[in-house]
């Protein structure tokens, strides 16, 4: 175990934010789940009990008859605004003076960084690099991400959960964000931030970066593996197993979705357009998870491969 | 004026006049007392009444008017859910957000008096800010520690929102504006990165670029490129680069794009992405929580 690999990755500058990530994102997933439960909690109570439900205030936060429903935003807002921007610049203000931003040498197109690594908000991108070519992973998937956050607001036919937590009444939109966010690009930040070493290879934490490692895995591809060899066989296979794929996939969070009442209802009050969307939003996400499995696992690189491109 | 003095006296004799003088300065004096008695009560006087337009006293009134007559504050509405202030329901990461792009402003416009978007200087002058400059460090370190805590308080308020369902109805065009906002974030921290000038940033951006030249169809690598006509002299990098690698001209539209027009852009949506959460009825909770037995049947077209 090599504690000093893991410590440099770990407090170099430019980690910092990742390594702050580690804490945040669990500490505010649980933050916000917490009131979820909470409040799942007073709505059970409230469907139990139709007389309850008629004159309760419907909030967990206390409230008795006679205060008022809103108050000023001078100065009740206002000082909690100010104490936020007085906190946020005394953390700026020791993280500057305690942490230096780094510098490397000068520019050098002559002398390649090993491993070259994209600013880390881009990590989960260059991480994709490993399981798609680059015009999936630096162009399609990226827009695709961006349109599908767009496109959430006008496929998610669900009418509750406006303004409070909650988990029960949104499981599906919970847990599919929360698997994207957090599964996916989280993690793939933290895979390239941690594991990723020179030569992008995979280095477990705590293993000493060797930057003459070489591995002599070789890449294959689905086709090979069936014994198909042929450029016009490779790519009518290709297409047949990823058509397969699509509509497997499909049928499979078509069963998913519509396994509960609840969400047979929403599907129910869905257009064709929006399910349409949902469903090729999710197939595609899903292209990930499944490529990565294949890859690390069975080290197959192509699925699909055509003298255009390949998947 | 000397004739009609009243002690008979002509000339510079009258001037000098001890008892003049005296009632003179003692007129004086009554009149500095009398006037500067305002700076006793400050909030009355004409200077003051014309900078803050409103009385601010203890009244609702008075603290209404006081956030909705002030250019700044004036996006509050002048009063809000009793449970919205809370940190509980925000997590105030929209908020820290907006102040941490005030900040990068600041410090930003503050780092461009000591920096020339030119290969030949550009990594000298940063080593000047660290090391001559005074407070220059810590200038870049503030800059650069902002630039991630925001991008990290984007995401944290992308999943608050997500989370309290806020960007359903109203409010599903302000969740498309934010989307923007996520993208324009990181494209100022990106094109940021590579203006130091040094290995970090020059091989970032050439790892981030390179990912360009498979753009489909507008990329000389990309699916169908080459067929239209794609090399690395015309295609999308290029236009990215202002040249085929990085160099001197790419770091200068990195220069233009971080320093004027993304935050141009950004702010026109900063400013939307504000107004339309008060236009869309505030912020969107916390609300009572609404039963499944209550969804009104859907409105079809």
């Amino acid at each position: 175990m090599d504690w000093h690999q893991l410590w440099e990755i770990a407090v170099a500058p430019d980690n910092v934010p990742i390594t702050a990530l580690l804490f945040l994102v669990p500490f505010y997933a649980w933050y916000g789940l917490r009131q979820a439960f909470a409040n799942d909690r007073l709505i059970a109570q409230l469907e139990a009990n139709p007389e309850m439900a008629k004159t309760h205030h419907r909030k967990v936060q206390p409230w008795k008859p006679g205060w008022a429903k809103e108050i000023h935003v001078w100065p009740f807002l206002l000082r909690i605004e100010l104490l936020a921007t007085i906190i946020v610049t005394i953390i700026l203000m020791v993280w500057s003076i305690t942490l230096n931003a780094p510098l490397e040498e000068p520019a050098n197109p002559n002398l390649t960084m090993n491993p070259a690594k994209a600013p880390w908000y881009f990590l989960g991108l260059q991480e994709m690099l490993v399981y798609f070519d680059p015009w999936m992973a630096g162009v399609v998937l990226p827009s695709l991400i961006l349109v599908g956050l767009a496109a959430i607001p006008y496929i998610d036919a669900n009418p509750l959960g406006t303004g409070y937590y909650t988990f029960r009444q949104r499981k599906w939109a919970i847990l599919t964000f929360i698997f994207g966010f957090i599964g996916l690009w989280v993690s793939m930040v933290i895979i390239g931030t941690f594991i990723r070493g020179p030569g992008w290879l995979w280095f477990w934490p705590g293993v000493t970066w060797d930057h003459n490692r070489l591995v002599f895995e070789a890449n294959r591809d689905l086709p090979d593996l069936v014994g198909i060899t042929s450029s016009a066989g490779r790519s009518i296979f290709g297409a047949l197993v990823m058509g397969i794929y699509f509509f497997g996939c499909g049928y499979g969070f078509h069963k998913l979705f519509t396994m509960n009442e609840f969400n047979r209802k929403i599907y129910q009050r869905m257009n064709v357009f929006q399910y349409v969307t949902l469903q090729a939003l999710l197939i595609l996400m899903m292209l990930l998870p499944v490529k990565i499995l294949i890859k690390l696992v069975f080290r197959i690189k192509y699925i699909w491969i055509t003298p255009y491109f390949n998947i | 004026m000397a004739e009609n003095s009243g002690n008979g006296k002509k000339g510079l004799a009258a001037l000098l006049d001890k008892e003049q003088i005296k009632a003179g300065l003692l007129a004086l004096r009554d009149k500095v007392k009398g006037d500067s008695k305002a700076f006793q009560q400050p909030t009355k006087t004409d200077l003051f009444k014309s900078v803050y337009r409103v009385k601010h006293d203890e009244t609702p009134r008075s603290r209404a008017l006081g956030v909705l007559t002030n250019v700044f504050l004036h996006l509050h509405p002048a009063k809000i859910n009793r449970d919205a202030v809370a940190y509980n329901y925000t997590w105030g990461m929209g908020g820290i957000t907006f102040y941490l792009f005030i900040v990068l402003t600041f410090t930003g416009t503050l780092l461009m008096f000591y920096y020339h978007p030119s290969k030949l200087i550009a990594f000298r002058d940063i080593l000047y800010l660290e090391h001559d400059v005074p407070y220059g460090k810590l200038l870049r370190n503030m800059h650069r520690w902002a630039a991630h805590l925001m991008i990290i308080t984007v995401w944290l308020h992308m999943f608050r929102v997500f989370l309290t369902g806020s960007y359903k109805k109203p409010r599903e065009f302000n969740w498309v504006v934010g989307v923007i906002l996520l993208l324009l974030t990181h494209l100022l921290s990106f094109t940021g990165y590579l203006l130091p000038d040094d290995q970090l940033g020059f091989w970032a951006v050439t790892v981030g670029t390179n990912m360009a030249r498979a753009t489909p169809l507008l990329g000389h690598e990309g699916p169908l490129g080459p067929e239209l006509g794609m090399t690395a002299f015309n295609d999308v990098r290029f236009a990215l680069l202002g040249g085929s690698i990085v160099d001197s001209n790419a770091l200068l539209r990195s220069y233009i794009w971080h320093c004027i027009a993304i935050p141009i852009i950004i702010s026109t949506f900063l400013v939307v992405h504000f107004w339309r959460v008060r236009k869309d009825g505030g912020i969107s909770g916390p609300a009572p929580v609404m039963l499944e037995s209550e969804i009104k049947p859907e409105r079809k077209f």
